[in-house]
């Protein structure tokens, strides 16, 4: 009998697989297919202060193993998470979720977390950096580690609860912005973000997307997140939570060996509505395959011996 | 929503890069406006197709090939199993319809009428069907709306077969309501003529198709709707045209 447990800041989870932010809702679109209960825990779709549309369509595109979106943090804005969908939540979702929150300043970040740490059901809170200061000319906050730091500082002033900040990989050292959130107090980090791109319609010879750039994810970035998790676990001491194109039982395993305590599956739930019970369900066949006991163990085993 | 398998039964093409596929398998909760989303080989996101017919155990659906996906769907041959989500969308409403509901279809937006046209007929209501083209060696389904006893008044834009023009020119009949898909510029071309209410079936780029991603939204009057879950059939009512 294998060992599926780990442990996130003090958070048990009962096998490391999290849903990622934006793929998976408030999970009732998932809970009508499986008991999402099953679940490490997910993280919910991305809240910001205010109501946001997003961008205008087409907002997704189709590439070589993955797939490019832009959807611009389409969400009902905090009031609306807080007030009707945690309460749904509750209802198909029995475990400490991961709260996703995004900004587009320090007083927004922290305006939310504030909030969003007073909810019972919220076991982390990840904020994605990823997004542009508007007071900053646009610059995402992610892309430097002061700015980075500054983004953490603001979110730990406010909250109780463990903050695990999301980063861009659109950066030239992830491992330096790591740094700067741990040695700013995250108590975790979570990566990868997607990586920008584009793609071009040839028929009309335009951007394909309505917002010319979108983030790539999918299978296709995945040795990508695994390079990356695997410096930033020799960067900082704090734990990681693994992403980009994780989709199966074994690309769980690869993350952890590089350095993940948990790992988020993304796009492929967009694919396959089933992508992650079917990890959760292949998880201890594929541990006892390749000998392993105690999922703990292995984190960062690729970097010892 | 259902995660199934289908195995084709037939795949051929019924006019100018219109192809036909029928598929057998699980059709529980299939129902007419709705949509399924299938999983080809070597690509990653589904392709989104509406559901044209079906009955118990099989399915018909109709896609024009206008890219590479569509393509490798059209050489997919018979026998070969697809993965297959169902169920996907709200799908027309017939409650409203009225005793003459008319029916307006244009290119691949013709599809979805013909399993709402049999389900009308089966509550006893007297659809009007128009349906329109570019051209003659686009035209199908004419055959099929006249053997369920309906005589389709077809327009094609360069005046080959039926009424020369779009299908807002034969919208000169009475109707109690109305029900159409097509081209984003025909289904607005509806909306300016229509007389009555009626129901439009939209389409977007999706990514799951299931309503997660929010990859489809669109601004109705009031909200904003996916159109692959609060769609893809809106009201007249609800559309900020």
């Amino acid at each position: 009998m294998v060992n599926t447990q780990v442990t996130l800041s003090g958070l048990t989870l009962s096998n490391p697989v999290i849903p990622a932010s934006g793929t998976f809702g408030y999970g009732y679109e998932f809970a009508q297919v499986y008991d999402i209960n099953i679940l490490g825990s997910f993280s919910f779709k991305g809240t910001t202060r205010e109501p946001r549309f997003g961008n205008n369509p087409p907002r997704v595109a189709e590439t070589a193993s993955g797939m490019l979106n832009a959807v611009g943090l389409q969400n009902p804005g905090i009031d609306r998470v807080i007030g009707e969908e945690l309460p749904k939540l509750r209802r198909v979702f029995h475990k400490p979720v991961v709260a996703n929150i995004s900004g587009f300043s320090l007083d927004e970040y922290a305006e939310c977390c504030a909030r969003i740490d007073r909810e019972e059901q919220v076991g982390i809170i990840e904020v994605n950096i990823s997004c542009p200061n508007v007071h900053c000319g646009g610059m995402s906050f992610g892309t430097s580690p002061e700015s980075a730091a500054q983004v953490t500082r603001a979110v730990k002033a406010v909250t109780t609860k463990p903050v695990y900040m999301k980063l861009s990989p659109n950066v030239t050292d992830i491992a330096a912005i790591a740094r700067a959130c741990e040695e700013a107090g995250a108590d975790g980090v979570s990566l990868i973000n997607t990586l920008m791109g584009m793609r071009i319609d040839l028929k009309r010879r335009r951007p394909l997307l309505g917002n010319v750039t979108g983030g790539l994810s999918g299978p296709a970035v995945f040795p990508v997140a695994l390079r990356m998790v695997w410096q930033v676990y020799e960067a900082v001491k704090i734990p990681i939570i693994g992403m980009g194109g994780v989709a199966s039982a074994e690309d769980v395993i690869e993350m952890m060996l590089a350095g993940a305590t948990a790992v988020e599956v993304g796009a492929a739930n967009l694919v396959d509505p089933l992508a992650s019970k079917k990890i959760v369900d292949e998880l201890p066949r594929t541990m006892e395959r390749l000998g392993i006991e105690n999922l703990t163990d292995i984190i960062g085993g690729a970097h010892h011996g | 929503m259902l995660d199934t398998s289908f195995e084709i039964l037939s795949n051929r093409e019924i006019a100018k890069n219109t192809w036909e596929m029928t598929l057998r398998g699980d059709t529980r909760g299939v129902a007419p406006g709705q949509f399924v989303n299938l999983k080809l080989p070597g690509f990653y996101l589904r392709r989104p197709i509406s559901v044209c017919d079906f009955d118990a155990g099989s399915l018909t659906l109709i896609y024009k090939v206008v890219g590479h996906g569509t393509e490798a769907m059209a050489a997919l041959p018979a026998g070969e199993t697809l993965d297959v989500l169902t169920g996907l969308g709200n799908g027309y409403d017939t409650g409203p319809s009225g005793p003459r509901p008319l029916l307006i279809g244009g290119g691949v937006g013709v599809p979805p009428l013909y399993a709402l046209a049999k389900a009308l007929l089966r509550e006893g209501k007297a659809p009007s069907v128009i349906l329109g083209f570019n051209s003659a060696d686009e035209v199908f389904y004419r055959e099929e709306f006249r053997a369920l006893g309906l005589e389709p008044a077809v327009t094609t834009a360069d005046g080959s077969l039926g009424r020369k023009g779009f299908v807002t020119a034969a919208m000169d009949v009475p109707y109690t309501y109305f029900y159409t898909c097509g081209p984003e510029p025909m289904l607005r071309a509806v909306y300016a003529k229509s007389v009555t209410s009626g129901q439009f079936s939209l389409e977007e780029r999706m990514g799951c198709g299931f309503g997660a991603c929010m990859g489809c939204t669109c601004k109705t009057k009031t909200s904003h709707k996916r159109i692959c879950k609060d769609g893809p059939v809106l009201t007249k009512e609800e559309l900020a045209w």
